[in-house]
């Protein structure tokens, strides 16, 4: 008899998940079509011969995408893959290092915590194109006595080696235009910071009290370790969002060759109508942000399961 | 981070003091303070500058004492500004405000199938519809803009409306399945089965009425980023049809913009989007958290 009892359980449970598929499937049809169709459409654009507003001419194999790197007339993708690096690794540097340092000063018991948390956080709510006007003001690029913005706090404090030319920099104009990024997302890095630290249980401190560790071995041995997996999204985050900063760029300096990303160049391209050449950006693109976030989901999904 | 979605407050609120410090003249708190402090003028210095410019006149505006307050305080510029704007204003909340109901409702329903009444494969299907909230949007918005014209979608915002729907079911699916996850015990559902409630019955009658804090989480989140939005408006949208960014955009992106409008303009962009990070703040965090997918 309980074998036919489980069977009925079986059978009813198998009745009952098909309305949640059900109910849930207009939703997948929506992603099916608007995500992986129209990635699978990108790509195929991506591999045929159109450069124009005319049809395709035919398939023209990967071609469009060795053409980036070796057919670029100045190099610009690779030029655009430079800033790219530069800015990423300015801007997941600084959100790392500032939210950090915050949380660090926080984390235990700070007076007006939530006074400062609210501050530090309030430019996460700016759109990228508002706070790209005042960051244009601010990153004036007159110097001496034309100074503007922070350039005229440095001439004003006698600080004039600091004066920078900021993203007109040929080399290191993309590291100035990760300034304004930075300011917007450290509260992001320090509030998952903050979030890590309160999720360690308090009894590990205070074993390591006890134990006659300084607070700098507090921190480096026991407290840190702990925070890996927040340390992780935090990378994961900022990296997949600095790899698709347009609307900053977009706002700070506009669409120019001196700060372009595969971002605003594949805006760029579409205005020229070369439809084939813009579609093999955006796979790169969408390649490079897989490569990072795909195995981030599936590390989610394997650790969810085994909690 | 399950727990900072059902209630972002928990995880970030320090622990209670403890044990009094050593005696002695404060250094530590004083440091500590100082440096705290130190912060909260460099990150309030950009908005010091919005202000500031947004009340000078044009002839204040040159290179000589940037910095300062405004010798006259006037409203010019903000009434260019708002010249410029408000049309688009009213036009992003008609945008913003459906796209934060629609998605958090469909958000709802997904979470809750996919925490409370999973069907077979459903973790693989749920990591299929997180990675759409990763992907650079321009890998899909060339045919996006063909196949919305071939839909029959008309242009402008109820494009917008729909395309910020679609692309916002990750995020909001996500926040609402990790927050039944934490709310729902298995057994209210069960209890709901045995009284031979069915899903829909069991959604509307014993879900729905406990998600507020979820829709609040994924009402703001939604508002403020189809708000905030300029990659999908600039590919979707202009000037005459658009939302404030790229109304902005056209305000300040000039060779030689009117930087006392366009800090003006600024401000009236991002007014409400502060308003509700003030207002509700500790669900905006929640919403941020949820970014991080861990659960």
């Amino acid at each position: 008899m309980p074998f036919l009892n489980e069977e009925v359980a079986l059978r009813h449970r198998r009745r009952t998940w098909i309305p949640g598929l059900l109910l849930i499937s207009p939703s997948l049809i929506l992603l099916a079509v608007f995500v992986y169709g129209l990635i699978g459409w990108t790509f195929n654009l991506s591999l045929q011969d159109r450069h124009n507003a005319r049809p395709a001419k035919g398939y023209v194999g990967f071609d469009n995408y060795t053409k980036l790197f070796t057919a670029d007339i100045n190099d610009r993708f690779v030029h655009s893959l430079q800033n790219l690096v530069v800015f990423t690794v300015v801007f997941m540097a600084g959100t790392l290092l500032f939210g950090l340092i915050w949380a660090l000063l926080l984390e235990r018991r700070a007076r007006a915590e939530g006074f400062f948390r609210t501050i530090y956080l309030f430019p996460m709510a700016v759109s990228f194109v508002a706070s790209g006007v005042v960051w244009r003001w601010l990153m004036n690029t007159g110097q001496g006595d034309s100074a503007g913005g922070i350039n005229a706090i440095f001439h004003g404090l006698g600080l004039g080696f600091l004066e920078s030319p900021w993203w007109t920099h040929p080399d290191w104009g993309m590291a100035a235009m990760a300034m304004p990024a930075i300011w917007q997302l450290a509260g992001y890095v320090m509030a998952l910071f903050l979030a890590g630290f309160r999720g360690i249980p308090e009894e590990l401190r205070e074993a390591a009290v006890v134990d006659g560790a300084t607070t700098f071995q507090l921190y480096r041995q026991v407290l840190f370790p702990q925070l890996t997996p927040t340390i992780l999204s935090a990378l994961i985050i900022t990296g997949h969002m600095s790899m698709k900063m347009f609307d900053l760029i977009m706002s700070v300096s506009g669409a120019q060759w001196l700060t372009e990303v595969p971002a605003v160049y594949v805006w760029q391209t579409l205005l020229t109508r070369d439809y084939a050449k813009a579609a093999a950006i955006s796979v790169f693109l969408l390649l490079v942000v897989a490569v990072v976030v795909v195995p981030y989901l599936i590390h989610v999904n394997r650790s969810e399961k085994r909690s | 981070m399950t727990a900072a979605v059902a209630d972002p407050a928990v995880q970030t609120q320090a622990p209670a003091p403890g044990p009094a410090r050593r005696a002695g003249f404060p250094w530590a708190a004083l440091i500590r303070y100082g440096l705290l402090l130190f912060f909260v003028l460099i990150v309030l210095m950009p908005l010091y500058v919005l202000v500031v410019t947004s009340f000078k006149s044009g002839r204040e505006i040159g290179v000589n004492g940037q910095w300062n307050l405004p010798e006259q305080w006037t409203f010019a510029s903000w009434a260019k500004a708002w010249t410029a704007l408000g049309p688009s204003f009213g036009r992003t909340f008609q945008l913003a405000v459906p796209v934060a109901l629609l998605s958090s409702i469909i958000g709802a329903a997904n979470g809750f199938v996919l925490s409370r009444w999973r069907f077979p494969g459903a973790d693989l299907v749920f990591t299929l519809i997180l990675f759409g909230m990763f992907i650079p949007y321009q890998a899909v918005m060339i045919p996006l803009r063909e196949i919305v014209l071939w839909l029959g979608v008309p242009s402008g915002i109820p494009t917008l409306i729909f395309v910020h729907t679609v692309y916002g079911i990750p995020i909001c699916t996500l926040i609402f399945r990790n927050y039944y996850a934490t709310v729902v015990p298995e057994e209210l559902i069960e209890a709901g089965q045995m009284d031979g409630a069915g899903l829909l019955r069991t959604f509307r009658s014993l879900i729905l009425p406990i998600s507020i804090p979820g829709f609040v989480v994924t009402v703001i989140w939604q508002f403020t980023s189809s708000w905030n939005d300029y990659l999908f408006a600039i590919f979707l949208s202009n000037t005459r049809n658009g939302p404030i960014t790229i109304a902005l955009n056209a305000l300040a992106g000039a060779q030689s913009p009117d930087y006392a409008a366009s800090m003006a303009g600024a401000l009236i962009t991002s007014l409400p989007t502060l308003l509700v990070y003030i207002l509700l703040g500790r669900w905006f965090i929640g919403g941020m958290m949820a970014g991080s997918v861990k659960s």
